[in-house]
């Protein structure tokens, strides 16, 4: 872990590992370490760049990603920097690309994988829930899908009708799936370099509302952060606020507006949704007592309803209040004019921290 | 790309169902042995897959899916390959596998419901067979990706059922071997049903080689019966694919004279008479009367193999039932390469329960 990141970013446990696979690079100068202010996106692009030329196997692949580099820019320049063969413009047609992807994973390859939108992965679920998620247990160790499949999701964007949803639990509900979320450009960073190195399959889902949002200084070290571990944002007392992905915005904002009022919220962002960090939500319902779970996709089933069920199981003498959840509707995404009405706002997180302290 | 354009689609057969010659024979049949060995895999075949319906009738194995009369598709495809080629099968190519590294024991325990079955030691980089109909063809197309950015010498053969064509999966896998110019060979085992649907309910094509053309590939019809013209066929493809990198799809007719699983009951669907006229194509008789006619294969000869088969076989079950057990533990540890920590405690749940409920279950 890079010890000069802002401790915002640092990995809320002392004892968390970066993944065995995560060896600190060499990689003979090819690339200098630089630092620099980007967004997102451009921390997205820099780590595929920084890893594409630390190791040979891993190839690009998806719609539009290499002459055009991507539709959000965020395979910007690759093929013209490691060539046609290492990244690839796949015909139109997702269930194909993840097939492919699993085809090249098992012969030693590292496929990192971009589904254009997240609500056009369907096509590809066949594909990594039946064999990206199983080849490991299936062949009994001998093959595996070391690969990342990259997706835009989430709402905000006032995009066209299945471009904004957020379907991350249809994911975290596969045995074998790790589902990966940044929310800021450093954790982008460092959580990518670590789902490529995984030796097992990532969903590497992308908060796009965010895309470009905030620009944050990101050292290029090849340095990456641990996943399966949650990353407390901040340290407080008082509450605990459990998010991931675009939301975390929100959730600082309303961070800073309850410190103003004398509440100090101990701030989550669990990052790796599955398989799920409890160990550092326990603790800090332990200290706090209390907590709010906040998330953009549809309430029921959701992952939020996991982590209160986890709660409840570990934590019921901890709680002193219920555990809410603010969370998307059971609905359809509304289309561009109105999906503000659905996404989870700072008033409705607020309003459910003001409700989880006031409760007797 | 304007204007009319003309296809036609080659079928070829050097056997009738008589065994007698219709073309004159291919140069690579002057290799005795092989001519050989193309026979004994499909008589093993044949008396493994009659062995495998046996266990699943007397309850000691699970639902199994028979090869019966379409060996020589599977037979040639195994033969044809090199070793350093992938198979990438889908779940009616056990011969091929076999004649690739996997036991008997191992296709026993696959569908004994025994994962270990799927591990194919030998047969280090081929994937195991594929469930789900025709998702194994892109992922086929990815494996000859992968070949071809390695820039290595190997091809990649994948298979599928008549009923797959039907799929997506399949016409992208073919368009993505056209358009990559990857090498790769498409083999259909078109034996008519997909479980209780006759080809004709699957498509309006005469043919499923001619799906080819559209993708920009070649395309071949091949009586899949007749293990001459499949061996003939299957290894000009990989030549190809190997020297060329040029995709083949190759469509090998064939007919299931069993039904679809020991699961299914095909009497509900499908006429006998039909099933008996098959029954006169079928290819090991087919190619042990050519042997014969060729003075390659006698009575003797049949004997010894008929004998040593059984031999094969016999060992294989004996094998199989007496494999010790995974450990409970093992439904879990081959998710990851690492166990998250978040799972300790089911991996744990699950060592107490198997101690539960199997009084062995502490010491093993």
């Amino acid at each position: 872990m890079n010890m000069s990141f802002s401790t915002s970013d640092s990995p809320s446990t002392d004892d968390a590992v970066e993944p065995d696979e995560c060896p600190s690079p060499d990689i003979g100068g090819k690339i200098e370490a630089e630092n620099k202010e980007c967004v997102l996106v451009e921390a997205i692009n820099m780590a595929l760049h920084y890893e594409m030329a630390r190791d040979d196997s891993v190839v690009v692949l998806g719609e539009d990603v290499a002459t055009n580099g991507g539709v959000f820019r965020a395979t910007l320049d690759l093929k013209q920097t490691f060539g046609a063969a290492r990244v690839l413009d796949t015909p139109l047609a997702e269930g194909l690309i993840g097939g492919i992807s699993i085809g090249m994973a098992t012969q030693g390859l590292k496929p990192v994988t971009e589904i254009q939108f997240m609500g056009f992965m369907f096509a590809a679920l066949e594909q990594l829930m039946c064999h990206a998620a199983r080849m490991r247990n299936r062949t009994r160790g001998r093959l595996s899908c070391p690969m990342v499949v990259r997706m835009p999701f989430g709402g905000g964007i006032h995009a066209p009708e299945h471009h904004s949803e957020s379907t991350e639990a249809l994911l975290a509900h596969t045995p074998g799936l790790r589902v990966v979320i940044p929310s800021s450009p450093i954790r982008a960073y460092g959580l990518l370099l670590a789902a490529i190195r995984d030796p097992d399959p990532v969903i590497f889902l992308e908060p796009k509302r965010i895309y470009r949002a905030q620009a944050q200084r990101v050292y290029n070290d090849g340095q990456a952060l641990p996943l399966d571990t949650c990353f407390t944002l901040r340290e407080g007392k008082d509450i605990t606020l459990v998010s991931w992905g675009a939301l975390i915005s929100e959730c600082t904002q309303v961070a800073d507006q309850m410190l103003e009022q004398g509440i100090a919220v101990e701030l989550i962002d669990v990052a790796t949704v599955s398989p799920l960090d409890m160990a550092t939500i326990l603790e800090s319902v332990a200290k706090t007592g209390r907590c709010v779970i906040a998330h953009e996709a549809p309430k029921t089933g959701g992952i939020g309803g996991e982590i209160a069920a986890q709660l409840a199981e570990h934590a019921l003498l901890d709680l002193k209040a219920p555990v809410l959840r603010v969370a998307g509707y059971d609905t359809v995404m509304p289309y561009a004019k109105k999906e503000a009405l659905y996404l989870p706002s700072t008033a409705q997180i607020s309003s459910a921290i003001q409700q989880v302290l006031n409760f007797a | 790309m304007r204007g009319r354009q003309q296809f036609s689609i080659h079928f070829l057969q050097y056997l009738d169902p008589e065994g007698n010659l219709d073309l004159p024979l291919p140069e690579w049949t002057s290799d005795g042995p092989l001519l050989l060995s193309i026979y004994q895999n499909m008589v093993l075949a044949r008396l493994l897959d009659q062995k495998a319906v046996a266990l699943q009738r007397t309850g000691q194995m699970g639902t199994y899916p028979s090869i019966l009369g379409q060996e020589a598709i599977s037979v040639c495809t195994g033969l044809a390959m090199a070793k350093n080629d992938v198979l990438v099968p889908y779940y009616r190519d056990a011969p091929a596998q076999m004649i690739r590294g996997m036991s008997a024991a191992e296709l026993f325990m696959y569908w004994g419901g025994d994962e270990r079955g799927g591990n194919l030691n030998t047969a280090s980089r081929d994937l195991p067979i594929c469930v789900p109909i025709a998702t194994q063809l892109t992922q086929a197309a990815g494996v000859a990706t992968a070949l071809k950015i390695k820039d290595e010498d190997s091809v990649v053969v994948t298979s599928c059922g008549d009923g797959a064509t039907s799929k997506g999966d399949f016409m992208e896998a073919l368009n993505l071997a056209g358009v990559w110019d990857l090498p790769i060979v498409f083999v259909i085992n078109n034996n008519r049903w997909a479980i209780s649907v006759p080809l004709a309910q699957q498509t309006r094509a005469p043919t499923l080689a001619q799906k080819a053309i559209a993708a920009g590939i070649e395309g071949i019809q091949v009586d899949g019966n007749d293990p001459i013209a499949v061996y003939e066929v299957i290894s000009k493809a990989i030549e190809r694919a190997r020297e060329h990198k040029t995709p083949t799809l190759i469509e090998a007719l064939s007919y299931r004279l069993s039904d679809h699983t020991t699961a299914d009951d095909a009497s509900r669907y499908r006429d006998a008479d039909e099933l008996k006229a098959h029954w006169q194509e079928e290819p090991i008789h087919r190619f042990q009367q050519f042997l014969h006619q060729q003075g390659l294969w006698d009575r003797e000869q049949e004997k010894a193999l008929q004998s040593h088969c059984q031999q094969t076989i016999d060992q294989a079950v004996e094998q199989y039932l007496a494999a010790e057990e995974e450990p409970a533990t093992a439904i879990i540890d081959y998710l990851h390469a690492f166990l998250p920590y978040s799972l300790e405690g089911q991996r744990s749940a699950i060592q107490h329960k198997d101690a539960s409920v199997n009084t062995e279950g502490e010491s093993r």
